[in-house]
């Protein structure tokens, strides 16, 4: 029997706000049956951005559902962007830990959050296994990106780890070499990482930057839709836009800020921006 | 709370009577079987007296017995030996569905260049007579089939295919470490050549196994030293061990029918009970040709580890072959060699009987897992 705390064996008896919400505005679903797990996670997020209210529905073991449950708790009350801040070590530390091969049922949980936060915000609810990279492990259909980013941000150091925490390599392991070389090029590289840590920008720098963004990146990509962009404001991290134009008029505005303006600019001004339009 | 123990093809409760004929070689007489004083000679006559008692259960003369310490020793030993007589045959035949202590043997004499076929089962975990008789080559060292499944219970044929064995003069082990004290077995008519059992699968404590070689086989040891066994098995024997597996092979006997007719019973109540009551649910392997005490059940959109800890809850003790209950990511590849769809394999509990069971367990049982498997398809989100 699997050691767990009785913080894992609190949720799983008596799971927390389990089951569908039915006025939920945002769906992320991850895992599947033929993997073994699956997560299914409601919110109910204000104009805001705050979430309200959450809901889960968990096919898999007492880790899955415990990790389903303690993350529903977690995220109630916190902005979007809060809780787009929390891994899957914060869903373990919350359990009290998780024995090292459940470590998968954690980050399912970030990634449950993550796709129903995307789908709320207009982008893909696909979620991000099948959203970017290539794929490395067809058993469990993970992605060479997923691998490095759980790599990166749980310090693995062996192929057993990578295993535990994504499930790629756990079945037929054909791509355990493949794992074996991402993982070896990733352990070389993070030193390197720690080195140099990317240097913070000043106030000016970061508006400079914006503005240089906006000019050579976004302006030609709204134009072609007969669109335009105006900067409002930059307070710390967080940016105000204004859209001109056609673009003003759209519909689809937030989806532009999301996946257009916010992604560009966090791509070549910092990664922790967050834009809003006026 | 209550206990009801339904994982006994995992391990048995060690019978009263086992404990008593083991007590005094723990305490009072622990002399070593093999000095040539009284007081170790006594301890030997306990080891022969065990020898007999398991041979009179499976039909076979004593000197055809060697003590080992468990099932996989006995496993190990029976594929040693039998490529170690024959060197210069390089070809295995298993099954997908063997335990491991087979299997992963099977698959270490792969890496060292021999050649190894794993025979396939249907839907139903049965393997297919035709398949195996073509695998079977001048080439061929060992066939190794277990006599029945640990997780679904399918009995195998194995006197057929033992028969077809020795038509073409080739050496037939089983692994009968599920099969033997569930069911008769008779290896005066039975021609296999060696045969795998453990002492804690019938009420007898761990650490005691024994492996059945019939006379006139070649045999080579796998543990060497001392010429303890015959110089078949070196090391000093467990005696309060041995006596015990002497005394519950005694006992197997008495309660051989008990297996067959009430732990059957029990079982098959058990089964419908709980078929009765929760819907989408099946059962896997081979009704109509099982061990009478075991039954393993698939729910369908629900997990097997999540079912087992509700269960444990209640006191009710079972086992999975879904992927969370063994730190492996996929279901047992019993489950996955059967066929069972993975909306049924990850949710799949066996339930394992013996003649301790009583029908107030069995009815517990049925009143309380229906519960549990509501409670976890209500927060699954596969509804269909």
């Amino acid at each position: 029997m699997w050691s767990y705390t009785q913080t894992v064996h609190d949720h799983f008896l008596q799971p927390h706000n389990a089951g569908p919400l039915k006025d939920a505005n945002a769906v992320g679903e991850v895992g599947s049956l033929a993997c073994g797990d699956a997560l299914k996670l409601y919110l109910k997020i204000s104009v805001q951005g705050v979430i309200e209210k959450t809901g889960f529905e968990t096919f898999g073991c007492a880790s899955a559902i415990a990790s389903s449950s303690v993350l529903t708790e977690m995220i109630k009350g916190m902005t979007v962007d809060e809780a787009l801040k929390l891994t899957n070590k914060d869903i373990a530390a919350a359990l009290g830990g998780l024995p090292k091969e459940k470590m998968h049922c954690s980050v399912m949980g970030q990634e449950a959050l993550e796709a129903a936060i995307r789908q709320w915000k207009g982008e893909s609810p696909v979620p991000q296994a099948h959203e970017e990279g290539k794929l490395v492990c067809k058993c469990f259909g993970v992605t060479d990106a997923q691998i490095i980013r759980t790599i990166r941000e749980n310090s693995l150091k062996s192929l057993e780890e990578v295993t535990n925490y994504t499930k790629a390599g756990g079945a037929c392991g054909d791509c355990l070499n493949k794992i074996a070389e991402i993982l070896a090029t990733e352990l070389k590289q993070k030193p390197l990482a720690e080195l140099k840590p990317r240097p913070r920008m000043t106030n000016v720098q970061r508006m400079q930057q914006i503005l240089k963004t906006i000019d050579e990146e976004i302006r030609p990509q709204l134009a072609v839709d007969g669109g335009d962009i105006e900067l409002v404001d930059v307070d710390d991290r967080r940016v105000v836009v204004s859209l001109r134009g056609r673009c003003a008029q759209c519909r689809s505005s937030d989806v532009t800020i999301r996946n257009l303006v916010e992604r560009l600019l966090r791509e070549h001004v910092e990664p922790d921006l967050t834009v809003e339009e006026a | 709370m209550k206990t009801v123990y339904l994982d006994n093809n995992a391990t048995t409760a060690v019978d009263p009577e086992v404990l008593d004929a083991m007590l005094p070689y723990l305490r009072d007489l622990y002399g070593n079987p093999s000095s040539m004083h009284t007081f170790g000679g006594q301890v030997g006559d306990a080891v022969e007296t065990a020898r007999a008692r398991l041979a009179a259960l499976l039909g076979a003369s004593p000197k055809e017995i060697i003590f080992t310490s468990c099932g996989s020793e006995s496993d190990n030993t029976a594929v040693w030996s039998a490529l170690r007589t024959q060197p210069e045959k390089r070809h295995l035949i298993t099954t997908r569905v063997e335990h491991p202590a087979v299997l992963n043997v099977a698959q270490y004499w792969e890496q060292q260049g021999y050649s190894v076929t794993y025979l396939s089962v249907d839907a139903k975990g049965r393997l297919d007579l035709d398949e195996y008789a073509r695998a079977l080559t001048d080439d061929t060292a060992l066939v190794s089939i277990m006599f029945a499944n640990n997780e679904v219970g399918n009995i195998y044929p194995i006197q057929c295919m033992a028969e077809t064995a020795k038509e073409r003069g080739v050496l037939f082990h089983t692994d009968a470490v599920q099969a033997v004290g569930k069911m008769p077995i008779d290896l005066s008519h039975l021609p296999v050549d060696m045969l795998s059992l453990s002492g804690h699968k019938i009420h007898a404590p761990k650490g005691i196994g024994a492996l059945y070689v019939r006379k006139g086989v070649r045999f080579r040891p796998f543990l060497r030293g001392g010429h303890q066994e015959l110089g078949r098995r070196a090391g000093t024997e467990n005696v309060p061990c041995i006596a015990g597996i002497g005394m519950a092979a005694k006992l197997a006997g008495e309660h051989i029918q008990d297996e067959r007719v009430y732990v059957a019973q029990l079982r098959d109540k058990l089964e419908n009970g709980i078929i009765a009551r929760v819907p989408d649910c099946m059962v896997n392997g081979d009704p109509e040709n099982r061990l009478p005490n075991t039954s393993n059940i698939a729910f369908k959109n629900v997990e097997g580890e999540a079912i087992l800890l509700m269960l444990d809850q209640l006191g009710i003790c079972a086992s999975s072959g879904s992927a969370c209950t063994s730190g492996s990511l996929e279901p047992s590849h019993v489950l996955r060699s059967i066929g069972v769809p993975f909306n049924y394999a990850h949710g799949s509990v066996r339930l394992s009987l013996s003649h301790y069971t009583t029908e107030e367990e069995v009815d517990y049982v049925i009143e309380h897992l229906p519960g549990v498997i509501e409670t976890l398809r209500a927060i699954s989100p596969f509804k269909d």
